[in-house]
């Protein structure tokens, strides 16, 4: 049976400890040198030297004239390293060459998210937002204090002194100076505050719009280091053996075999599982190989997928906690003439990030160094504190590129983490590298949640929608999270529920509805969280509403979109460079969706052409995205490519499943990704606002599936309620 | 019985088993860590690297198979393909995170050695073993196209 309170942790308390001491104002002390790490060669190039001018806790001026900005978020690919340099360098106006972009410690005092209020952490696509006035008036105050260098160095008005692609110069006296000429003299000025500073209008930006080069660098010559690649002096490299099935303890460990293996230095039971460490990778997992482990299984999960399908299906049969409750939706269900009716599934899903999960850690007395893809840099202090006994402000964090993440790693119980803590605090003072395979990665959970959703639907005579009921059925994300207190109400996790209950179309009688449940898998938010599934059921279903009133799908939409002119600005948007009603080759057609999530507003067109073999291919994808002001249009178009490339996988052909509490897939022959010749044409179109810029690591993502579940709908008047489609036969079938 | 591979150019006497897979003698013996993990079963092309010049998953092919062959990487091409393909990426923006990179330019640059005017469906053949979850595909696509161009 499925337990129905939800999973209690300690990191919960352990984070708030953190929140307190952080809001207290600590600074921690870091250390960013560490002879022999191959991320030291990496900093060398901008750490602190002497004369360089470092106005706060996001620029570094150095007399070599390069600007470090100091990038407080994960870089895993979304392009925040270039999104929050632009910011400075547009207020600072700075050149761009000059710029390099580093990561910031962990500190959550100078570096937390602004909207995650004392965490320092990278997630719900709010980097830019966040950061947006933060780090320009960064850039205004440098350039303040570099001003006022140049006039007391010339003995001219600041106001006669002018800025530009970073050289600081006075028209009349014909005096002229770079960034790094002036940066001793600029660290001595007194710092305005921020906050009395005028930033740019709008019409003077010259970086903020433009498509300037990215400042993740070394991506194209394998010169940048991931967590994967750092090597030290004396490191051991550890493979873990997890338990088969979720819940399992290591009941007995015969290790003779792994520690009589060549390379293998020590074998340690940890809470997880049996760690095997190793001189080298290769050593390490040939020790594993050779582990012979007894498990204890009492606590085990034992579920397997149809069983867990049939309780979800069953729950979706009944009234759960109201997330949202217009008018009367049960009443004018009942009374309607004729109810559309659909039950949508939703598997299990792995991140499948490019780099396996991994981490290294060197702990100390009193102290614990980390080099890591750190994405939850907060949370990871607290819970790597509390497993070795020391304070979160003495775990030190260097964050390196990471290698994908998709939310993986912003894991709420820092488990891969953990792990590595775990494995390092038994080998005191030796710094070890915690590899995962891809099978451990595939295998140790924190999917996407799977999920039953139920949706009914009615008409009223003229064809508008007049009662939609859905019940959502699944796993609470955040339940025994640190962010349990504020994302919980009344027992809706609201991200099980977002975008359902977010639902914008005038619908006059509407209920959204969750059952929480608890299978004992342990779930993680995934690209887009809750709209991975709420975008695919209200989108479809709102299309099976349009057939059933005779109306095309997107003037439906339209109709019913009155009060959200920013959805409509993009559907229209989309629809128009898409040509949508124009006719089409046969066996071709087109499906439209559009969806809200994380402030950004996201419609696309698919077209798709039905095969001879039964299956069908995604051929074009027209997106249109409105985002606010746009940063960088081409970081904007490469994310809203790369949402919809992801977004396909799960539509197409992903899906963990499990039997008898064993995870099925393994590896990529079985948990299956999209190649290069599944990808489509893809165009994408920034509709131009000035509103402030929300973020597109995520929104992408969300609205592929029902854009391709709709035109597939629209050729072959078959709905689709169950993922993965499974490209080869699903039409046919 | 050390066992000698020869990368880049430069031999390396190799002390490991003779199964130990070219991937992690690169990455952990001889410290190349451009060459990536990412599966370990020749799924994803993140491991791709050149042996006599043809693009060869490493992570499935042990250092026992080496000898009298010639590797190169990523940190090692330096063929008109490889600078052409590295220059493409770079107009194209290609890497977001990056992680897969090092495998898909080692295969894009095989790729023009054997074919340097590829249409979609020879790219599709050559690259559809390669893996990016940031769906990096499109601009792939257009990098090798501009590559083809600029060697032409």
């Amino acid at each position: 049976m499925l337990r129905a309170k939800p999973l209690e942790s300690p990191s919960r308390r352990e984070f708030l400890k953190v929140i307190g001491i952080a809001g207290a104002g600590l600074t921690i002390g870091v250390s960013l040198s560490r002879p022999g790490s191959a991320a030291e060669v990496r900093r060398a190039a901008s750490r602190e030297t002497d004369g360089a001018f470092v106005p706060n806790a996001f620029i570094r001026i150095n007399p070599d004239n390069s600007v470090a900005v100091v990038i407080k978020h994960l870089e895993m690919g979304q392009g925040t390293y270039t999104g929050l340099a632009t910011l400075v360098a547009e207020e600072l106006d700075a050149d761009w060459n000059q710029i390099v972009a580093e990561s910031a410690p962990a500190d959550a005092s100078r570096y937390n998210n602004l909207l995650m209020g004392p965490t320092q952490g990278t997630g719900g696509s709010t980097a830019i937002a966040n950061s947006f006035e933060q780090m320009r008036r960064a850039g205004a105050v440098a350039k303040a204090m570099l001003v006022a260098a140049a006039a007391e160095e010339w003995g001219v008005p600041a106001a006669e002194i002018t800025v530009q692609n970073g050289v600081v110069s006075h028209g009349s006296s014909g005096n002229r100076a770079t960034f790094g000429e002036l940066s001793a003299l600029a660290a001595g000025q007194p710092a305005p505050d921020p906050a009395s500073l005028t930033l740019k209008d709008p019409k003077n930006f010259r970086y903020i719009g433009k498509s300037l080069p990215r400042k993740d660098v070394g991506k194209i010559d394998g010169t940048a280091i991931f967590t994967q690649d750092i090597r030290m002096a004396g490191m051991l490299t550890a493979v873990v053996l997890h338990p088969p099935r979720f819940g399992a303890k290591v009941k007995t460990v015969r290790d003779r075999q792994a520690r009589d293996s060549a390379g293998v230095v020590d074998v340690l039971q940890i809470p997880g599982g049996v760690a095997v460490l190793a001189t080298d990778f290769w050593s390490a997992k040939k020790g594993r190989d050779l582990l012979e482990v007894e498990w204890d299984e009492s606590e085990a999960v034992r579920y397997s997928s149809p069983k867990l399908l049939e309780e979800y299906t069953a729950l979706a049969d009944k009234p759960g906690l109201a997330a949202r409750n217009d008018g009367d939706a049960n009443a004018a269900l009942s009374a309607a003439a004729k109810v559309i009716e659909a039950t949508y599934e939703f598997p299990y899903l792995a991140h499948a990030t490019m780099e396996p999960m991994n981490c290294v850690v060197q702990v100390q007395d009193g102290s614990c160094e980390i080099w890591n893809g750190a994405q939850l840099h907060t949370v990871d202090q607290s819970l790597v504190a509390s497993v070795l006994g020391i304070q979160p402000e003495q775990v030190t964090i260097n964050t390196l590129y990471a290698g994908g993440s998709f939310g993986r790693r912003a894991n709420p119980h820092s488990d891969y983490v953990v792990e590595a803590a775990h494995i390092a605090r038994a080998k005191k003072g030796t710094p070890v590298k915690l590899v995962w395979t891809r099978e451990d990665d595939t295998r140790a959970g924190y999917f996407r949640p799977m999920y039953v959703h139920k949706i009914r639907g009615a008409l009223d005579a003229e064809g508008n929608p007049l009662a939609w009921e859905q019940r959502v059925v699944g796993q609470s994300i955040l339940a025994g999270t640190a962010f349990e207190e504020f994302a919980i109400k009344d027992g809706i996790d609201a991200s099980s529920v977002e975008g359902a209950s977010t639902l914008p179309y005038t619908v006059p009688n509407l209920r959204v509805d969750l059952h929480t449940v608890d299978s004992g898998v342990p779930v993680q938010w995934w690209r887009s969280v809750g709209h991975t599934h709420t975008a695919y059921s209200t989108e479809t279903f709102i299309d099976e509403l349009a057939a059933a009133a005779d109306k095309d799908p997107f003037e439906f939409r339209v109709g019913l979109l009155k009060d959200h002119p920013r959805h409509l600005g993009v559907l229209k948007l989309a629809a128009e460079k898409a040509n949508w009603g124009s006719p089409l080759p046969e066996g071709r057609a087109r499906g439209i969706a559009v969806h809200e999530s994380f402030s950004s507003f996201v419609a696309q067109v698919a077209e798709v052409s039905l095969q001879d073999d039964g299956g069908f291919r995604v051929e074009r994808v027209v997106c249109a995205v409105d985002c606010g002001i746009a940063v960088n249009p081409d970081v904007i178009v490469a994310q809203m490519e790369s949402g919809i490339g992801y977004g396909l996988s799960p539509l197409l052909m992903s899906e963990i499943t499990l039997d008898d509490g064993k995870v099925v897939q393994s590896n990529f022959h079985d948990y299956q990704v999209l190649r290069i010749e599944q990808m489509p044409e893809i165009e994408v179109h920034i509709v131009p606002s000035a509103e402030p810029p929300t973020g597109v690591g995520e929104p992408g993502t969300p609205v592929i599936g029902p854009a391709v579940a709709n035109a597939l709908f629209a050729a072959t008047g078959r709905p689709f309620h169950r993922l993965p489609l499974r490209m080869e036969k699903t039409v046919a079938s | 019985m050390p066992v000698t591979i020869n990368v880049n150019g430069v031999d390396h006497a190799i002390d490991a088993a003779p199964d130990t897979p070219l991937l992690w003698a690169l990455r952990d013996h001889i410290e190349l860590t451009g060459t990536k993990f990412g599966c370990g079963m020749a799924l994803c092309g993140a491991c791709t690297v050149h042996v006599d010049g043809e693009p060869v998953r490493s992570c499935t092919t042990p250092i026992s198979a080496m000898a009298g062959k010639r590797v190169t990487t990523i940190e090692g091409i330096d063929s008109r393909e490889a600078k052409a393909v590295q220059a493409a990426w770079e107009q194209h923006a290609v890497p977001q995170c990056g992680y897969c990179q090092s495998g898909q330019i080692m295969s894009a640059a095989a790729l023009l050695k054997s074919n340097p005017r590829p249409d979609d469906d020879d790219i599709d053949r050559a690259m559809s073993g390669n893996i990016c979850r940031c769906a990096t595909y499109v601009r792939i696509r257009a990098a090798i196209k501009t590559a083809a161009s600029s060697l032409a």
